[in-house]
């Protein structure tokens, strides 16, 4: 359980987040969607340190995050996966060190026992006999996949995701949406996705939070967004036509 | 003015995580090995082809200006060496240096910095900047002093090769003024110079690539000023070493 209360961050003059509260809680897919720009990345790298967040608190169960020092901070971000938006593979490493990484600087480990770990962490997200290829070997998807392998490595209970599905085809991106549900379900992580993606909303959207312009304005499940008579969220999830027709269908515009 | 107090803040606090114990030693001299290999090794033959040249010119242009019957010949070998040890062999290799191997650095890591791969790093709890940047730091600072000796070594033999083809003087007399009144000081001197540019190149370098932001062009951008500001700082630092040392 991950519990948000009250942050704010500005980059000089421009206030990114405002006044921001939220609850994530395990084994769901909670997701953060709104334009581009609106803060998505900024409010999940503050979730995670990677930005300081200027007030506010943020709470890993019992431990408040935002108090600690930055080694106190390593111990909590062992327990995150993370995959980003471009995957962020490290290119001087093949795919099996890529994942093997975590495990070389945080376990003691036998070599066997990585590789098996490795190995098990590629086949979870249905890659093999990629091993000894280099990041830019590979399909923007199988990336995602390796990212995905590399931040579930030391078996997380917290998974952030950049945009998954960024630069992905329709089809991969909901086999990528897929995986990251399962896993989530499986291990009982508590995952959190930003996205623009109306198909990842309604696949699987467990939990939703709407930013617009830095402020976190609605929140709702995925059987409510539809229904939902908030303009700028509307303006949003209908910017498509086929959107738009969708709900005419559904008799709800 | 308060923006360069600033960036030299960031640079001392970055030195500071840097300057640190590393996360792990069988990493850190896996990735020491690789760093010597690409940063000194791989700097061995542009280094090799400019002494040579560069030792061969100095002879000429000596030479050349020493036509007084007075002044004995082998005054030609003296004076290269001295133009070697002194200056060349350490300012003129850095300042080329920073060239090659400053882009090299503030692009590699200013790329890996805009794709996030220093905050994926970050995410699992390494030290990034000790990780990436301690192996530069030091394999370029303990061996490039060696590089100075070799273009020392081989800046005298380019002398050589030219005094053989053009008979210009003896190579005897060459010899001779090589050998004349020599101060190993001097090369303790040249060598301390090197590393201290070596390590003023990496640093730097690492620093502008480290805080790189906007993109390809951003990281283009910063791997500019990273060799325009440790070249201006080489000769900074040439001037306050001599100062110190001779
Ligand atoms: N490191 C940074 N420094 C300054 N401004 C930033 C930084 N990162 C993001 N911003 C600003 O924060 C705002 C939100 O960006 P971001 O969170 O990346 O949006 P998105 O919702 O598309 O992920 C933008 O106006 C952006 O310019
Ligand atoms: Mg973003």
């Amino acid at each position: 359980m991950i519990k948000v209360k009250n942050i704010e961050k500005s980059f000089g003059s421009n206030h990114v987040l405002k006044n921001i509260s939220v609850t994530y809680k395990p084994g769901e897919c909670s997701l953060i969607i709104g334009a581009s720009g609106s803060g998505k990345t900024v409010l999940l790298k503050s979730l995670v340190g990677l930005h300081e967040p200027d007030s506010g608190e943020i709470w890993y169960e019992n431990t408040l995050f935002t108090i600690l020092n930055n080694k106190e901070k390593k111990e909590i971000r062992k327990q995150i996966g993370m995959l980003f938006q471009g995957s962020a593979l490290f290119d001087f490493a093949t795919v099996e060190e890529n994942v093997r990484f975590p495990m070389d600087f945080f376990t003691d480990w036998s070599d066997e026992e990585k590789l098996d770990r490795v190995n098990f962490c590629l086949k979870r997200v249905n890659l093999r006999d990629v091993n000894s290829l280099y990041p830019n070997e590979l399909s923007g998807g199988m990336q995602k996949r390796v990212g995905i392998a590399r931040a579930i490595a030391l078996n997380p209970k917290y998974l952030f995701c950049d945009e998954p599905n960024s630069g992905l085809d329709p089809q991969t991106s909901i086999l990528i949406d897929q995986l990251i549900r399962e896993i989530t379900q499986e291990y009982n992580i508590t995952t959190v996705i930003n996205t623009h993606d109306m198909n990842s909303v309604m696949e699987i959207g467990d939990k939703l939070c709407f930013i617009y312009k830095g402020a976190l304005v609605w929140e709702g499940t995925k059987d409510d967004v539809l229904k939902t008579d908030h303009a700028e969220l509307n303006e949003f999830i209908f910017a498509s036509n086929m959107a738009r027709k969708v709900k005419e269908s559904a008799g709800l515009l | 003015m308060i923006k360069a107090l600033e960036t030299i803040g960031q640079y001392l606090l970055l030195m500071k995580s840097v300057l640190t114990k590393p996360d792990s030693w069988k990493i850190f001299r896996k990735q020491f090995i690789n760093e010597t290999e690409k940063l000194v090794l791989q700097s061995v033959h542009i280094v090799a082809i400019i002494s040579v040249f560069i030792g061969a010119v100095i002879v000429l242009q000596t030479a050349s200006n020493l036509e007084n019957p007075l002044i004995p010949k082998m005054y030609v070998g003296y004076m290269t060496r001295e133009s070697l040890v002194l200056e060349f062999c350490s300012t003129m290799i850095a300042l080329i240096l920073a060239g090659k191997v400053g882009s090299n650095i503030s692009s590699e890591i200013g790329s890996m910095r805009i794709t996030e791969q220093i905050d994926a790093m970050e995410m699992m709890g390494l030290n990034s900047a000790n990780y990436l940047i301690l192996p530069k730091i030091s394999a370029a600072t303990i061996f490039n002093p060696l590089l100075m000796l070799l273009s020392f070594i081989l800046g005298l033999l380019g002398g050589a090769l030219i005094i053989y083809l053009t008979n210009i003087i003896t190579l005897g007399h060459y010899i001779d003024g090589i050998r004349f009144s020599f101060k190993s000081y001097y090369i303790f001197y040249s060598m301390t110079k090197m590393a201290a540019f070596s390590f003023i190149i990496t640093s730097i370098s690492s620093f502008f690539g480290y805080y790189a932001t906007g993109g390809s062009l951003g990281v283009g951008r910063s791997s500019t000023r990273a060799i325009v500001i440790s070249s201006v700082l080489i000769l900074v630092f040439n001037l306050v070493i001599t100062h110190l040392m001779l």
